[in-house]
């Protein structure tokens, strides 16, 4: 969650990380420890907006004392712990998840993953041609949205941004269970049948690109998303007086796709319809 | 929370199931017939999201009427229930006794779970489905380990309707399974509990001393053979006493990870934030387990007792009972348990005149292993998918409903009975220094009296298996179930102790000791084994939900080589193994490959 320093200062927790001293502020997770050292952890299911899920795994470090290895994302920082992040055995574990991630989801449009399974010496292809994949074809179903859960790592946050998080729609929600299970709306239906008011919170926190605008997943298809090209803009909305912050990405001049700076105090990222889709307006020129 | 529903209407009977569970609708919005009314009050808000925890039932009420749940029928629970269809989908999707897709009113669950492969259950299921194919009005599924074990191959067949009907099979064959499930009232009464208690009427037992004697349907019955003593003496000693009691004792729990009972009664009690509740873990899941059942069904105010006096003792007024779905005849027994105690003041508003208040309510898991771990237990009650959440807040600060809970199983619950009727320093003395009191084990497979027994700690694996009578050509055991670990044939001295069976490298987990001989394949049982996890994991984390498919993908293409043919495999499993261990949320994709690895390590799998 977007942290806005409001009232006393919180007490500082001291505790080893890799060896050096390291101060946090209390309520701290090991994870901000490590991003104020200038350490990077690997991390997917994290999100600056919402609790940890600490679904992933991929985040793992090893904490003097404790059986099995922790979250990083999650775990709060105590006095006195002592937390190595980069052993054998943490990375270990991080180039596994890596790999079974790999060898089972397209990962293709989720940012960092590649420099990651390289640095993890992650092989995913050594499961096997026959290894279980996700196989799910794109569900284009509405004219704003595509939702291709052939890229979905189940990390939940966009069931916890429609949930009770921040949207409080509740459109979206797991099914099935273990290899199986799947963002749905229920009875698995298209999109129009369900609670969905197409806000695209979700599609703002899908860290893979399985939620994406239809305007992307279209132009990626004809080979002409071109990220390189793109130019991006924060103004304010104009459809009402809450005044979110709105990122248009310009592509050839045209707005590719709309996203919300989370570091707002106020909107954290979210928006609803009109300012996520209602653009169309802006660039009919006729 | 704005609610979206779709179109689907339920028929007649589904909204009966439901209205049945809560009551008539009150008001158009929950699905009654629109009246003047109406327009004038507004229902809904914190009242009815507080009826979250019916959802659970809803779906067991629907699934046991009409056999399946309709997205009409599901649309109109949510409604009556203010939850959003999506994650009332997304419960219902996670169990495996529901089913969202039409299907034959009668289902007959048929267990290929080790015990039962071993005693021939995929040629009974090959007969069954030529007996009973497409059109019979039956759909067969294979099921994980019914709990039957002592008695295998078993099966359960489920007839919906109203009231929805039960039968067991087991031992089964093709004729009597198929009878079953085509006619369940009229298939022949199951052996008594007693039957599975090969030891009945030894006078040396403790917790299986009146399973046999007692009429468990009787409270007056319960209390000539000692019952209610030890709720009386806790009284005596008010819930700090108790507590002491239990401390002194040694108890740990039962269920695998062996946590001192008494500090966790202690930590539970001492936690400012109220109501307090109890939870008893009775989704005896792991293969080979069946204790829970046989106590249940043979002594059941035992555990009705022994539940007050984990609530006297912690400060709770509420005690759930999570039974595990497929246990139709605990269920009953328990049901009518509770109703006597009720009627006769020994649970409700003023317990045994001593103005302590406690009630039980039952909760009927739907098939799913994960929700014997503690905290997806709780998020089973309280109507959301079983995922285990992570840990801290640890359950006796914030476990069911946000509050301080604590939660044991039926066998940790069943041994503060005695606690309190021998005292604390008789108890103790039971069994050795780092594991006291007895122990109760399922004992299957390759023996000639299977059956629940009860030592106290400390007899070896080999005094255990001759009293079950084990066969000639034993070769390997399995202690613990699938979560737990083989060992050889040679190794029957090792002591049936927690500190004993870790200094043996291998577990004693909930008690399962399940002997095979050489008819069934090893890579066999090791690829069900695998096939169980792949199918139990709840799917939240990657190391376990993609791990388990791809240890079962390896043992698959290994279970035909050995040696070099298999090197490359077994490197394979043993590095996603470690991962699981290391990097799952929960115990099951902890654990997940131990059986598998110890079967590689001690019995020379594949090699
Ligand atoms: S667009 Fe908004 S309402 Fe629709 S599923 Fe995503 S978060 Fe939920
Ligand atoms: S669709 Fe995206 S946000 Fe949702 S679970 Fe999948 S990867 Fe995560
Ligand atoms: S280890 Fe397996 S069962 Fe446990 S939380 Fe992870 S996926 Fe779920
Ligand atoms: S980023 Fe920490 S578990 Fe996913
Ligand atoms: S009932 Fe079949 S293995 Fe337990």
């Amino acid at each position: 969650m977007t942290a806005i320093p409001l009232g006393v200062p919180r007490r500082l927790v001291e505790f080893t990380l890799d060896g050096q001293e390291a101060r946090v502020p209390e309520g701290s997770t090991i994870l901000d420890a490590c991003r104020a050292a200038g350490k990077d952890i690997p991390t997917l299911c994290e999100g600056d907006t919402l609790r940890p899920k600490n679904a992933c795994r991929v985040c793992v470090v090893e904490v003097e004392g404790s059986r099995t290895l922790v979250p990083a994302c999650s775990r709060k920082a105590e006095p006195g712990m002592e937390v190595s992040t980069g052993t054998e055995r943490a990375r270990h574990s991080r180039k596994i998840v890596l790999e079974l991630l790999a060898s089972s989801v397209d990962l293709s449009t989720t940012p960092r993953v590649a420099g990651w399974l390289k640095e993890y010496e992650a092989k995913p292809d050594r499961f096997g041609p026959d290894a279980a994949r996700l196989n799910e074809e794109p569900k284009v179903d509405n004219e704003l949205y595509v939702r291709d859960y052939d890229k979905c790592i189940l990390c939940y946050k966009c069931v916890d941004a429609c949930g009770d998080q921040w949207q409080n729609t509740f459109a979206i929600s797991v099914a099935g269970r273990g290899f199986d299970a799947r963002i749905a709306v229920e009875h698995d239906a298209p999109l129009t049948d369900s609670a969905c008011v197409y806000c695209g919170n979700c599609i703002e926190v899908c860290p893979t690109g399985a939620l994406s605008f239809k305007s992307e997943f279209d132009m990626r298809a004809a080979g002409t998303w071109d990220e390189s090209a793109q130019t991006e803009t924060t103004t304010v909305c104009a459809y009402c007086g809450v005044g979110c912050n709105l990122t248009l990405h310009v592509q050839d001049n045209e707005i590719v796709k709309v996203t919300s700076p989370h570091d707002n105090p106020v909107t954290h990222g979210n928006l609803c319809i009109k300012g996520r889709f209602g653009y169309q307006h802006v660039q009919n020129r006729d | 929370m704005d609610l979206h529903f779709g179109d689907s209407k339920p028929t007649d009977d589904e909204r009966a199931a439901v209205d049945a569970l809560l009551g008539p609708p009150e008001s158009s919005w929950e699905g009654a017939d629109r009246s003047d009314a109406d327009l004038r009050w507004a229902r809904g808000g914190r009242a009815a999201r507080d009826r979250r925890d019916l959802l659970l039932p809803g779906l067991h009420a629907l699934n046991d009427r009409i056999g399946w749940i309709s997205e009409g029928a599901l649309d109109y629970l949510c409604r009556r229930l203010t939850v959003p269809p999506a994650e009332a989908y997304g419960v219902a999707t996670f169990y495996a006794l529901f089913s969202v897709r039409p299907r034959p009113a009668t289902v007959l669950h048929v267990c290929t779970d080790l015990a039962c492969a071993a005693a021939g259950a995929s040629e009974l299921c090959a007969g069954i489905e030529g007996r009973l194919g497409p059109g019979s009005g039956v759909s067969v599924q294979r099921s994980p380990c019914l709990g039957l074990c002592e008695r295998a191959p078993a099966a359960l067949a489920v007839k919906a309707g109203d009231p929805v009907r039960t039968a067991v099979s087991a031992p089964a064959t093709v004729e009597q399974a198929v009878l079953a499930a085509s006619a369940p009232d009229s298939a022949p009464e199951e052996p008594a509990a007693v039957m599975a208690v090969p030891q009945a009427g030894d006078p040396s037992l403790t917790l299986l001393r009146r399973v046999g004697v007692v009429d468990p349907a009787s409270l007056d019955d319960y209390r000539a053979h000692g019952g209610y003593t030890a709720l009386r003496r806790a009284f005596e000693l008010g819930p700090a006493g108790v507590i002491r009691e239990v401390t002194d004792s040694g108890l740990v729990g039962r269920g695998g990870a062996a946590f001192p009972t008494g500090r966790k009664w202690q930590a539970t009690a001492s936690q400012p934030d109220h109501p307090h509740y109890v939870v008893c873990n009775a989704d005896e899941s792991e293969p080979g387990t069946f204790k829970d059942r046989v106590l249940m069904e043979g002594d059941p105010y035992a555990l009705v007792e022994a539940m007050t006096i984990a609530g006297y003792a912690t400060g709770a007024h509420r005690g759930y009972l999570y039974l595990r779905g497929e246990y139709p005849r605990a269920l009953r027994r328990l049901e009518h348990a509770i109703a006597q105690a009720r009627a006769r003041g020994f649970l409700g508003d003023d317990v045994l005149g001593q103005g302590y208040a406690f009630d039980i309510e039952i909760r009927r898991g739907a098939g799913a292993y994960i929700c014997g771990e503690e905290t997806a237990l709780f998020n089973s009650i309280e109507g959301y998918r079983g995922e285990p959440r992570s840990k801290p807040p640890f359950p006796v600060e914030k476990g069911l409903f946000g509050k301080p809970t604590v939660e044991n199983n039926v066998e940790t619950l069943v041994n503060v009975l005695p606690v309190l009727t021998m005292g604390a320093p008789a108890y103790a003395a039971v069994g050795t220094a780092g594991s006291t009191g007895p122990k109760l084990y399922c004992v299957s497979g390759s023996v000639d009296r299977p059956g629940v027994y009860e030592l106290p700690f400390g007899a070896t694996l080999g005094e255990l298996l001759e009293l079950a009578g084990v066969r000639d050509g034993l070769r390997a055991v399995l202690l613990g179930g699938a979560a737990g670990g083989f060992v050889r044939a040679d190794e029957m001295d090792i002591p049936l102790t927690f500190e004993g069976t870790r200094a043996a490298g291998t577990t004693l987990g909930s008690g399962v000791v399940m002997a095979f001989d050489g008819t069934v394949p090893l890579p066999r049982l090791l690829l069900r084994i695998a096939e169980f996890f792949r199918d139990e994991s709840c799917g939240q984390c990657v190391p376990c939900r993609v791990g388990t498919v791809r240890q079962e993908e390896a043992l698959h293409r290994i279970a035909e080589r050995t040696g070099a043919a298999a090197a490359d495999d077994i490197a394979l499993l043993r590095e996603v193994g470690r991962a699981m261990r290391d990097a799952s949320i929960c115990g099951l994709g902890q654990t997940a490959w131990n059986a598998v690895e110890s079967a590689i390590d001690r019995l020379g799998a594949y090699a």
